[in-house]
């Protein structure tokens, strides 16, 4: 099997430098984005798909396991915290926290069901997995089927931020981007990360170096699987409502496309990524179809020819990794 | 008991179409290592080229069940030839990217033109009406669909296990390299593999279109409940894909007769079930 990215380059002060530099332009970039006059609400929506590809690719880029279903993290999170402040009206914080300990729950059993293949393998299961629960969630009564749940109540956070005006909603979820993006970043930099790479380099020679790589690859899943349902949750909060399109596997489907995008392996791509496809979507909402067939196009040119995506490209260009 | 059996024979149609296609999937994997995404997108377009033939060309159920697999396996070879090939030596993960890539292309191109609601399209007259067997009446249009996808599977399977051509294909799927040096045109080999099972896919598109209409999305969802399929009977064996396809056909069937809330889901338990006590499936051997 072929590596994912052949020029992995190893961690240097200068790579921690460089990444930590871009971070703090994007940081930047974003909290001066209630200034500029663009539409908050696009950037919002664009930061939780961020947060969800980096978790994605968190399993894939340094994993290399394909996840086909990871819109079921997204889609059960945003469901249990929709529910919670609609139907038990608890506070935003504890909503969201009850939208990430089911993300937790479901990558648990999820994850050591379908880490028992590998390859292909995986990415068939979770697709199947993720169907499997978008049928539950069809007939189960509190997901309101078709319907979706609705109006759901913003409330206010810790009591005091009112999450219903724009600018605070903002900064909440660019909060919890950052925060989510810095945590992810800090695992891919640990121990765990570069075991988890080398599993993606050869897996067989990672077990006969003694590493029990089934144990690492469950935890990679759990870890995204929580994250990902951390974008779920946070999404409720933007989008005000919880509806099948969140589980259902075109979604998943996006997210791939995301990460594929922007970069698998690299750490700016999926957000790159997010940004570029929820730009497409809004700018092209007026073609109907055509929208999905552009969004084929694009998988095809970029396995065809680009296969490091834009910011793996870009990094690949100056030697640098980002 | 009547239901039970009508129930059973609808078990056994979804069965042959996931036999068909399952068996495709195992096909195009030995050859291409590559998961085709498409097949659904294929499948559906089976059943398109049938439709146009009828409308448009007057061309009849019986030829369509032989053009459209030649029409569809041509297209198909055409996107081996012009796009999967570039994928050897790559990540599996890349072919399975690409070829939902182009499932995305194929149905929002039929989308566009056709919206998501179905076309008709009639049984033919021969196979028109239905017969009584005493225990329940069986309209011949199905039973025709349960024997034919019977009839062409076993076929498949005579072709790649029994017949030199087989052997090749076989031989070419354990090393590649090898069999190029005995002077076997790999290459071609692996065109025509993909034609194969590309071709299987439209005619269980064909096979359907009288009975499911002819819908743009009618593969999407189809093409995961196939996967499922695939990882429970494990791509190993032919006859595996087979016999897993009906199978689970079957146990649908029973399902939407004893539990039908279940129907939409129980293959995925199954799936879940049979990971969980053989991870490798119930044919396969470890990846």
């Amino acid at each position: 099997m072929t590596a994912l990215t052949d020029d992995t380059l190893p961690v240097t002060p200068r790579a921690m430098r460089d990444e930590m530099i871009v971070f703090v332009v994007m940081a930047l970039l974003l909290v001066a984005v209630p200034f500029s006059g663009i539409y908050p609400f696009f950037v919002m929506q664009a930061l939780c798909f961020a947060l969800l590809a980096c978790a994605f690719n968190l399993l894939i880029g340094y994993g290399g396991l394909l996840s086909f279903g990871h819109a079921m993290f997204m889609g059960t999170a945003g469901y249990c915290s929709a529910h919670a402040l609609k139907v038990w009206a608890l506070p935003p914080e504890l909503g969201i926290l009850v939208g990430i300990v089911a993300a937790f729950g479901l990558s648990l059993i999820t994850g050591f069901i379908s880490i028992r293949r590998q390859g292909i393998y995986f990415s068939m299961i979770t697709l199947a997995l993720s169907q499997l629960l978008y049928f539950i969630y069809l007939q189960a009564p509190f997901t309101h089927g078709e319907d979706g749940i609705q109006g759901i109540p913003q409330g206010h956070m810790f009591g005091v931020l009112d999450l219903s005006k724009p600018t605070v909603l903002y900064y909440v979820v660019l909060v919890g981007f950052l925060a989510g993006f810095l945590l992810i970043y800090r695992i891919i930099n640990s121990p765990f990360g570069e075991v988890l790479k080398s599993i993606r380099e050869n897996e067989p020679r990672a077990i006969s170096l003694g590493y029990r790589t089934d144990q690492y690859k469950f935890l990679a899943f759990v870890l995204s699987g929580t994250l990902a349902g951390f974008a779920g949750a946070l999404k409720v909060f933007v989008a005000q409502n919880a509806s099948l399109t969140d589980v259902h596997w075109t979604m998943s489907g996006e997210v791939v496309l995301m990460t594929l995008v922007g970069g698998l392996g690299t750490i700016f791509g999926p957000v790159v990524g997010a940004f570029a496809i929820i730009a497409m979507q809004q700018y092209l909402a007026g073609f109907g179809q055509w929208v999905t067939v552009i969004q084929g196009s694009i998988f095809v040119i970029c396995v065809l020819t680009f296969r490091r995506g834009v910011v793996g490209e870009v990094a690949h260009y100056f030697r640098r990794s980002l | 008991m009547q239901a039970l059996y009508a129930q059973l024979l609808v078990g056994l149609i979804n069965g042959s179409f996931y036999a068909l296609l399952s068996l495709g999937l195992a096909v195009i994997f030995g050859m291409l290592n590559i998961i085709n995404f498409a097949h659904g997108a294929l499948y559906m377009m089976g059943a398109f080229v049938a439709y146009f033939l009828l409308n448009l060309g007057g061309i009849s159920y019986w030829w369509a069940l032989l053009f459209a697999p030649i029409i569809v396996g041509i297209f198909g070879m055409i996107l081996e030839r012009t796009m999967l090939k570039f994928l050897t030596g790559l990540d599996h993960l890349y072919g399975l990217l690409l070829t939902f890539g182009i499932a995305l292309i194929v149905q929002g191109v039929f989308q566009n033109f056709f919206g998501s609601s179905g076309l008709p399209y009639a049984i033919p007259d021969q196979l028109k009406g239905g017969m009584n067997l005493g225990f329940m009446f069986l309209p011949i249009y199905r039973g025709w669909v349960v024997i034919f996808s019977l009839v062409v599977c076993l076929a498949t399977w005579f072709l790649i296990e029994k017949t030199r051509l087989g052997a090749y294909l076989r031989a070419a799927t354990e090393n590649p390299t090898l069999v190029r040096a005995f002077g076997i045109n790999v290459p071609r080999m692996i065109t025509l593999t993909y034609g194969l099972g590309v071709g299987l896919a439209a005619l269980a598109g064909v096979l359907s279109a009288p009975i499911n209409q002819v819908r743009p999305l009618m593969g999407a969802d189809l093409i995961i409940v196939v996967f499922a399929v695939v990882v429970i009977g494990g791509m190993g064996s032919i006859m595996g894909s087979i016999i897993t396809g009906f199978a689970l056909g079957v146990i649908e069937g029973l399902t939407k007769y004893f539990y039908p809330e279940a129907s939409n889901t129980v293959v995925f338990v199954l799936m879940v079930l049979v990971l969980l006590v053989k991870p490798t499936g119930l044919t396969g051997r470890a990846a």
